[in-house]
């Protein structure tokens, strides 16, 4: 049996979407991430494609090959399997620990001073309150490579910037409200930079091409200039 | 390497095959034709795979030069096409050899045409895809998601036995004509939080395809539509994701979509209709009719059927080695 607050919705001609509640976090994130893995098993035939994110799945189907009946009873018997083995687990630490370096400063953070200002705090605290928390991969999105992590602390939570910056650059290790992120690619963006990551989040020519997928759990490790520079990064 | 030279790229000609699947959980959208059906058409009159890779080309504006004897096809918008200057019908194999210039003007009714080309052309995929996406900066001619560019070849072989001459039977070409488009809907998503109240507004209104609308999503202006909610936690989007921001002026969200996003959503545009929609310029007309998953499964299911089997027609001849063959001007389906 599925729990009551997981619901099954019409999407579109080939999309059923799954929601597992209002409120993202560590119990729901990891559902999300079991459900998909079964689904991919279970529909492997007729499954076009699966977008995770916050508290919900799409799943995407050939119409040509089946229904959404079909398609219902096979995620319905997915949730079954998540009450029966998971959703107890499901608290528990799930998914890959992923650790990712990054350079904290004010040269690769140009929003460090103003976040730690606005939060009362300096930035050295500022940074080792980023470090202490392990985040979760709530969905992946916005750009590729784009990965949603939460939640940030509190106390350096921060509003997006009130005019986004033209060019954000590669690795920017950055805040918005209780997310963080990794910038994957040069891009726009309004989220408040306070360091650079020399890894890569997002490469075409890598397998796998992220090194995190939804559902896993990221810790930020802060590195000193020369290291981030010996590790590829650029300034 | 042989293949078709681009003399001149025209507006916005972008290489797709059926689109890019099974990566959205790194963010990638899908890409692919716009018009899946003048798409398919392409790739059937010059006997490829319903998937082959071939031009979309907007508006018009491309020339291209030949090095090798194949066959080409154009679908879509109403588009027209010289091959050695003389005129060429649309939906309908031609016959080309070295040296052949092959012209498209500018569209006179609708605004999407597919140029394919037997064997289809060669392009690497770049997750699994040639599909050009430039927002994502990713496939195409040169994998990073730029358009056709003057002096690039677009590779493709020597196809001897090609099929020149072969129609679309004139009762399945669509006709792009009136600037106008009925797209049915199947309702989903945050439905539950639109009022029948609003859902009649929406379902008896006309919009018409505003200046901001391409291949990521068709902004449309009208009626305004008004959610009960402002926004969700950002969720999956699929093709034709009807979205309500909070100017309530929907957006139809098309195959280079953002693949989250946190909008409410009145439901999804069958996919059968997408060309529709894609092919309008913008002040182009829509209107919206809801139906149920049911139903539009059995659309899928018959449209199927019926381009399955469909034969193609012979049409008038039109070779192209003799100047005296050339002179019979081949007949516009």
């Amino acid at each position: 049996m599925s729990s009551p607050q997981q619901t099954i919705s019409v999407a579109g001609e080939n999309s059923l979407i799954v929601y597992f509640g209002d409120k993202p976090g560590a119990a729901i994130a990891s559902q999300v991430a079991q459900t998909a893995q079964q689904l991919r098993e279970s529909l492997s035939q007729v499954l076009i494609d699966l977008i995770p994110s916050y508290a919900s799945l799409l799943v995407i189907y050939n119409p040509l090959q089946t229904d959404h009946n079909a398609v219902r009873k096979s995620i319905r018997q997915a949730l079954s399997h998540l009450t029966d083995d998971a959703i107890s687990e499901s608290n528990k630490a799930q998914g890959s620990l992923v650790s990712l370096p990054v350079y904290y400063s004010t040269e690769s953070g140009p929003d460090l001073q103003a976040l730690a200002d606005g939060a009362g705090l300096t930035t050295e605290q500022v940074i080792a309150i980023h470090q202490q928390t392990e985040y979760r991969v709530y969905a992946i999105g916005f750009a590729p490579g784009f990965a949603y992590l939460g939640e940030v602390d509190p106390r350096i939570a921060a509003p997006r910037l009130a005019t986004p910056r033209q060019k954000v650059p590669r690795g920017a290790v950055a805040i918005a409200d209780r997310q963080t992120a990794v910038y994957p690619a040069q891009s726009p963006g309004g989220w408040n930079l306070i360091g650079l990551c020399p890894q890569r989040m997002f490469d075409p020519n890598a397998n796998p091409t992220m090194p995190v997928q939804v559902g896993d759990r990221v810790r930020f490790e802060g590195i000193d200039k020369q290291t981030f520079l010996d590790l590829g990064g650029e300034l | 390497m042989t293949g078709l030279s681009v003399i001149q790229p025209g507006i916005f000609s972008l290489p797709q095959d059926s689109g890019r699947f099974g990566q959205h959980a790194v963010g990638l959208t899908t890409g692919g034709p716009l018009d899946s059906n003048a798409f398919r058409w392409a790739n059937r009159l010059c006997g490829n795979a319903p998937e082959a890779t071939a031009i979309e080309v907007t508006i018009g504006g491309l020339v291209l030069e030949s090095t090798v004897q194949t066959c080409i096809a154009l679908t879509g918008a109403d588009i027209p096409l010289t091959i050695n200057k003389k005129p060429a019908a649309l939906w309908q194999s031609h016959a080309i050899n070295p040296g052949d210039r092959i012209e498209l003007g500018f569209a006179t009714a609708g605004s999407r045409g597919y140029l394919a080309v037997a064997g289809g052309f060669h392009i690497d995929p770049i997750f699994n895809s040639a599909s050009t996406v430039p927002r994502e900066a990713l496939g195409g001619l040169t994998q990073d998601g730029t358009a056709l560019q003057t002096g690039q070849l677009l590779p493709c072989e020597t196809v001897k036995d090609s099929r020149n001459c072969q129609a679309v039977p004139r009762h399945l070409v669509p006709d792009y004509g009136n600037n106008s488009a009925l797209l049915r809907v199947v309702l989903g998503y945050q439905q539950e939080a639109f009022s029948n109240l609003q859902k009649q507004l929406f379902f008896t209104s006309q919009y018409v395809v505003t200046e901001s609308s391409d291949r990521m999503g068709y902004r449309l202006k009208g009626s305004k539509i008004t959610p009960s909610i402002e926004g969700i936690l950002s969720e999956g989007i699929c093709l034709g994701a009807i979205q309500m921001p909070a100017d309530g002026q929907p957006i139809v969200l098309l195959n280079d979509r953002q693949t989250i996003g946190g909008y409410p959503k009145l439901g999804s545009v069958l996919s059968l209709d997408i060309g529709k929609l894609a092919q309008l310029m913008p002040g182009g007309t829509v209107r919206f009719e809801a139906i149920s998953v049911e139903q539009a499964h059995n659309f899928l299911a018959l449209d199927q059927h019926q381009f399955l089997n469909a034969s193609l027609e012979r049409s008038p001849e039109r070779k192209v080695k003799t100047s005296l063959e050339r002179k019979i001007k081949s007949i516009k389906p």
